[in-house]
């Protein structure tokens, strides 16, 4: 597998129809249908799951780990997003459905929303300070980064930098193991239950770090069922349920400003509308507001497409859950993790994918090239050519991509002429 | 090379959209994402003035090896006062208008400061129109 470009987003050529509906849909146009198949143009690719969500045939899957995956370490650990345990009814404390990951093979099992809610310390203070760039954007979502990255470049200086909940975590816990049970690196295995291919993505291709502190990654949709046939043979003992912590509302659209307690913050979800919010930004339109909280998924994670649960359902969960949880110190959260220790340290690098050329008279040739075919095409975007617009068509033909009689209609002109 | 926007007064759906355009064109052309956003930002304002507070006109983007030109021209009914619309903080917008966000009279003084070089003509009653050079 090309490590580069590894995407947790893939095509099942023998699902797929061909029908356009994810090339039409996609918000980067990284999609072509090639001989019949979708085709992800994997540097275009954000892993945002547009293409997973719409596709009628289900043709689009994610590349996840499996349980056997476990057999290669001694000390397994699940480490679960913050939306997994709003997956499950209430009646299942989450103590009963950590024993059940633990009867699937899992030693131990980390609490995220802890370390949810000591980023939310320091995103306060980052979001806060009297910085001249302004609004600072959140990394949670991995696929809006990469939105960043491709289509808005300048406010790659607004990317908060901070790690995600769960690199802090996989961290933390897998150098207390190493110290306390004296057992080797190599032998634990953390995996994250995750609810969407780009928190896999960000595992297997991270940005902003050399490598993830996390071993790979199940999908919720997968394990779902096999945990809840343990629950449901477990029987309903009383047992006082682990503690709660507040950071768990990070799994749900508008928990990280909640948590954080930062008011002028602005929460989008959907990346359509991420893209509207992020070009406000870029135009200076939102000087004023001092956070960005954005999901690629409607609802936050909860909406990720490898999650089971309603999203709206899993949100009162969360939102019922946070209700009886504590918050943490910020004395204890300050005095046991540093700054300077939860950041990127990698630069993170605006993506080219976009350009035509280096060199610009040339691009400027091809932009010529580009707008005197657009002239010769219909114009009415119907995607039959296998590109998702007539001018991303043009655009393929100059860049060698494409032909022109790929358009339908020259095709037949030029059937025509013959005859 | 030589790409036009039509836009029309008070049609707030599609304001933008010339903005966003010459953004994706000067994306691919590989041009420097700080240029970029100052052409982005000039034309957005640009266009957004003549939605608001014109008869509609239109923006006409040419790029060359060094530089883009962005020329805003519209039906009028021109500025009385140019120098004061040039204030910044300065604006006839209604208060309706200001309910929607804009109105700040930060717009001509933004435009100038994206600018390598700004020129503003007008001819009151008739148009107004708006020469923006940013070097590349
Ligand atoms: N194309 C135009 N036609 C007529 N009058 C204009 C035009 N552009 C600007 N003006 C006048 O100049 C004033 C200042 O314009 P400017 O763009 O600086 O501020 P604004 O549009 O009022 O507010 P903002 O741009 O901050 O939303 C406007 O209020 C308007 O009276
Ligand atoms: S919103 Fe959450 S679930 Fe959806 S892509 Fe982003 S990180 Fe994944
Ligand atoms: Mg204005």
């Amino acid at each position: 597998m090309n490590k580069e470009y590894f995407h947790s987003v893939i095509l099942r050529p023998d699902l797929c129809t061909g029908c356009t509906v994810c090339m039409q849909n996609c918000p980067t146009q990284a999609i072509r249908i090639i001989d019949g198949k979708a085709k992800i143009i994997s540097e275009k690719c954000i892993d945002c799951c547009m293409c997973l969500k719409v596709c009628p045939y289900n043709a689009k899957t994610a590349i996840t780990d499996s349980l056997i995956e476990l057999q290669q370490y001694k000390y397994n650990i699940a480490l679960p997003s913050l939306s997994f345990y709003a997956q499950f009814s209430q009646k299942y404390s989450k103590n009963s459905i950590n024993l059940a990951l633990k009867s699937l093979g899992f030693e131990q099992i980390i609490d995220a929303s802890y370390y949810a809610e000591v980023l939310s310390v320091y995103l306060k203070d980052l979001s806060l300070c009297n910085s001249t760039v302004k609004p600072i954007i959140s990394t949670y979502c991995p696929a809006v980064t990469r939105l960043i990255q491709i289509k808005n470049p300048e406010l790659i200086k607004n990317i908060s930098r901070l790690e995600s909940p769960m690199e802090v975590a996989a961290r933390h816990v897998r150098n207390k193991i190493i110290e306390e049970k004296n057992i080797s690196e190599n032998d634990i295995g953390i995996f994250l239950l995750s609810p969407c291919p780009a928190k896999i993505t960000s595992i297997k291709n991270p940005i902003g770090i050399d490598k993830s502190s996390l071993d790979g990654a199940l999908s919720i949709k997968e394990l779902f069922p096999k945990i809840l046939k343990i629950l449901l043979t477990q029987r309903n003992e009383e047992i006082n349920d682990l503690q709660n912590f507040h950071g768990e509302l990070w799994g749900r659209v508008g928990g990280q400003s909640k948590v954080s307690k930062i008011d002028k913050s602005i929460v989008v979800d959907g990346i359509e509308e991420v893209s509207k919010i992020l070009d406000m930004i870029e135009l200076g339109k939102l000087d004023n507001i001092d956070f960005i909280e954005a999901y690629s998924c409607v609802g936050g994670c909860v909406g990720g497409p490898l999650n089971v649960e309603n999203p709206f359902i899993a949100k009162y969960r969360i939102d019922n859950r946070s209700n009886s949880s504590y918050p943490v110190s910020n004395n204890e959260i300050r005095s046991n993790f540093k700054f300077e220790n939860l950041c990127w340290n990698k630069e993170i690098l605006p993506s080219k994918i976009m350009e035509l050329d280096n060199d610009i008279s040339i691009a400027l040739k091809k932009m010529e090239a580009i707008n005197a075919l657009l002239k010769k095409l219909p114009g009415i975007d119907c995607g039959a050519c296998g590109s998702p617009s007539c001018r991303a068509l043009a655009e393929d033909v100059v860049q060698n991509r494409a032909k022109f009689t790929d358009c339908i209609f020259k095709k037949f002109e030029g059937e025509e002429n013959e005859n | 090379m030589k790409f036009e926007y039509t836009i029309s007064n008070l049609n707030f759906s599609t304001a933008g959209e010339a903005s966003s355009n010459i953004k994706k064109v000067l994306k691919l052309l590989g041009i420097d994402s700080k240029i970029i956003r100052r052409a982005a930002i000039a034309t957005y304002e640009a266009e957004i003035n003549i939605a608001i507070h014109s008869h509609g006109g239109k923006i006409i983007l040419y790029i060359e090896e060094d530089s883009i030109k962005i020329t805003a021209i519209d039906k009028g009914p021109g500025i009385e006062n140019i120098e004061l619309a040039m204030k910044e903080g300065y604006s006839t917008a209604t208060h309706e208008i200001r309910e929607m966000g804009f109105g700040a009279g930060m717009g001509l003084p933004n435009i100038k400061k994206c600018s390598n070089e700004f020129s503003i003509t007008s001819e009151f009653g008739k148009y107004t129109k708006l020469e923006i050079t940013i070097f590349i």
